[in-house]
């Protein structure tokens, strides 16, 4: 019997779900060998559980979604974070740090007590998670990896080195010499430096590579120029959950 | 007649809407478009973001448009920043803008609402009926994808495009051989016109209000003024706030907004209504080819809309990396500090008129934020559709009327966050 897959998604920008239509082809090779239950954008077909590998997208931002992810849990025996929102809690953290009354009053005035809001989380603050898929958004070919790899019944592994080991090995100038802030010296690697690969920084997407050194880095940031606080903000972009840097 | 219908989560939707009808003894009681999307707060969160950073947080308020968003982002600090962009560096972002356009239409048109119009579930069964049709969308689908990839750094969430112009920008191999490409995707749009041709597009008509954007010089996407089809007058971006009032429903986590009527439309049937002139000769072609005709008050023929902004996204594309290849774009941008102000920015999404507002305190961070979206524009609209269709539709069978209703969301192309949809198709 092929697995059976489902797909689900809390507050997000369904982007990283975007990256799976645009595999174009393979997804087609992917789905002979799994039979997707539940994919709502898809298709008007829905399966209730139990699934085999379950794909969820995005943040908890709402008190029933709490339940809701917990039934899935139950009903999925992998649960694979998908993405930057699921796996770290992502840019929705971007609010935790605010006074959350304010912040319903600043998006919906007085009518703020409509949309009750909860402290935004990744799933992994809520349920076992067995495996996330980092970034803002995944990448489409780190997708089939992992799927590749689960289908084989074989172990995921995230690299642990940080963007620098692969912008180095892009041949990329150093963007701290282009007067650019980067995360990469502290960041999970896996994307091949695409950010500084185009020029830019890398803004934490993939999230920390495990132990960090935080310090180090703040250090390197206020050496460049960048006040603590400027420092803290871009940390918040994708690490508001974790506070890093605090 | 009893009528219930409660469509819990439209699927083939890009985000979460539920239509609610009531009919009791042939009267209708209700009828409502709810959308329970989880609130994010982005206006509220960007706020303390430095201004380079605040582009790269509100990308994400969509998967599908992060290049728009991206977009009226950085016009809208620029704006506050009295930055003039450099005409190479302009060209690249509407080149970036197309693609991002052509991608989403063809994705909408080919793969959401065509198995609507061939009266089957979903794209799975044309694998087999409509093989070439089908084997042409995904060739566009690809060509705008690699097109945002090699541009703009990435599909979703471009990296390179930042306040004052372009981390890096593409070569001039790249651009001939996306120039290639996009000639030779004209015969492939050509071919889906013409099959487009043979759908049958329900018939029903309600006039209201369409507003897009409006630029003298060409069919707007990026920047311009705020036009109407209920008036001559144009409206300056800094003063949206007279033209457009954003309101709430307690059925609704997203805003709702009204001008002149009690609702509007955006999108691509908007922008045609308001800019045909403006059209690229190869998308003239194609409007009449399909008998689109201005002024069109048939939402079913956004999708229509759809394909004929298609065809101009192609034509202008080639035309744009011709004037490209004569003016290389240079890598260059904004490295100031950044200084207290007020700017506005937009873009027309592939959805419609797409609006960016904020307040820089002196350190060049966000101090205030605004942002109409689409989708949200077109909320009341749909909800005002629905009404006027349903009393049509009453006496048929509930399952006709429920797909009516669920084709005349979809027609909207409604991007309530942002995803998409493709999935199991078979191929012989």
């Amino acid at each position: 019997m092929k697995p059976k897959v489902a797909i689900f998604e809390f507050g997000c920008c369904e982007g990283c779900q975007l990256q799976l239509v645009n595999l174009e082809e393979k997804l087609l090779d992917l789905v002979e060998m799994v039979d997707v239950v539940s994919w709502r954008e898809a298709s008007s077909e829905h399966h209730e559980g139990p699934y085999d590998v379950t794909f969820v997208e995005g943040t908890i931002t709402r008190e029933e979604e709490i339940e809701r992810l917990k039934k899935i849990r139950e009903d999925s025996k992998f649960l694979i974070a998908l993405g930057a929102c699921a796996h770290l809690g992502g840019v929705n953290c971007n609010k935790n740090v605010m006074d959350q009354e304010e912040v319903r009053r600043y998006v919906y005035g007085d009518k703020a007590s409509w949309f009750p809001s909860i402290l935004a989380r990744p799933l992994s603050a809520v349920v076992k998670v067995d495996y996330a898929i980092p970034g803002c958004p995944i990448d489409k070919e780190e997708f089939l990896q992992v799927v590749t790899a689960l289908l084989l019944g074989k172990e995921v592994r995230l690299p642990n080195y940080p963007v620098c080991v692969e912008c180095k090995k892009a041949n990329n100038i150093c963007v701290f010499e282009k007067g650019l802030f980067c995360l990469g010296p502290i960041t999970r690697a896996g994307c091949g430096a695409r950010c500084p690969s185009f020029g830019a920084r890398c803004i934490g997407c993939r999230g920390l590579v495990d132990e960090p050194n935080v310090e180090a880095h703040k250090e390197v940031m206020t050496t460049y120029g960048l006040d603590l606080e400027d420092v803290m903000k871009k940390y918040r972009l994708f690490w508001g959950y974790l506070e890093v840097g605090k | 007649m009893n009528l219930e219908i409660n469509v819990h989560h439209v699927t083939r939707v890009e985000g979460h809407g539920n239509i609610v009808v009531k009919v009791e003894n042939g009267q209708i009681k209700e009828t409502r478009w709810e959308v329970p999307e989880a609130p994010r707060f982005f206006e509220a969160m960007v706020r303390g973001h430095h201004y380079s950073d605040a582009p790269y947080l509100v990308s994400r308020v969509c998967g599908i448009c992060s290049i728009a968003h991206t977009f009226a982002a950085l016009q809208a600090i620029e704006d506050a920043l009295e930055i003039v962009l450099d005409e190479e560096s302009l060209l690249l972002r509407k080149l970036l803008l197309h693609a991002e356009t052509l991608q989403s239409h063809i994705l909408h048109v080919g793969y959401l609402a065509l198995p609507d119009f061939l009266g089957v579930p979903n794209v799975i069964p044309l694998a087999k009926t409509h093989k070439d049709e089908l084997l042409t969308i995904v060739r566009l689908h690809r060509l705008a994808n690699e097109m945002s990839d090699a541009i703009g750094g990435r599909t979703t969430h471009p990296v390179n495009t930042v306040v004052g112009g372009w981390t890096k920008v593409p070569d001039r191999e790249v651009l001939k051989h996306f120039q290639v490409r996009l000639r030779e995707a004209i015969s492939d749009i050509k071919s889906l016109v013409d099959f487009c041709t043979t759908l049958e597009i329900p018939d029903f008509e309600r006039e209201t209000e369409y507003i897009a954007l409006y630029d003298p010089n060409e069919y707007a996407f990026y920047g311009g003024q705020i036009a109407s089809t209920d008036e001559d007058k144009k409206t300056p971006l800094r003063d949206y706030r007279n033209k457009i009032e954003e309101f709430i429903v307690p059925y609704s986590t997203a805003k709702r907004t009204k001008s002149l009527r009690s609702s509007y439309m955006v999108g691509a049937l908007a922008r045609f209504n308001i800019n045909y002139k403006l059209l690229s000769p190869l998308a003239q072609e194609c409007a009449e080819k399909l008998g689109l005709k201005p002024r069109c008050y048939n939402t079913f023929m956004n999708n229509i809309a759809q394909i004929v902004e298609s065809a101009h996204a192609i034509e202008e594309s080639i035309r744009i990396i011709d004037e490209l290849l004569k003016r290389p774009p240079k890598a260059n941008w904004y490295k100031g500090k950044g200084k207290p102000g007020r700017g506005v920015g937009a873009v027309e999404a592939p959805r419609g008129l797409l609006i960016h507002e904020y307040v820089l305190d002196d350190e060049g961070r966000v101090k205030g934020a605004n942002l109409v979206v689409p989708t949200n524009e077109n909320h009341q609209n749909i909800e005002e559709d629905l009404k006027a269709y349903l009393p049509k539709l009453l006496g048929k069978p509930k399952e006709e009327i429920t797909h009516k209703l669920e084709m005349l969301v979809r027609a909207y192309d409604p991007c309530i966050s942002c995803s998409t949809h493709l999935l199991r198709i078979e191929w012989e």
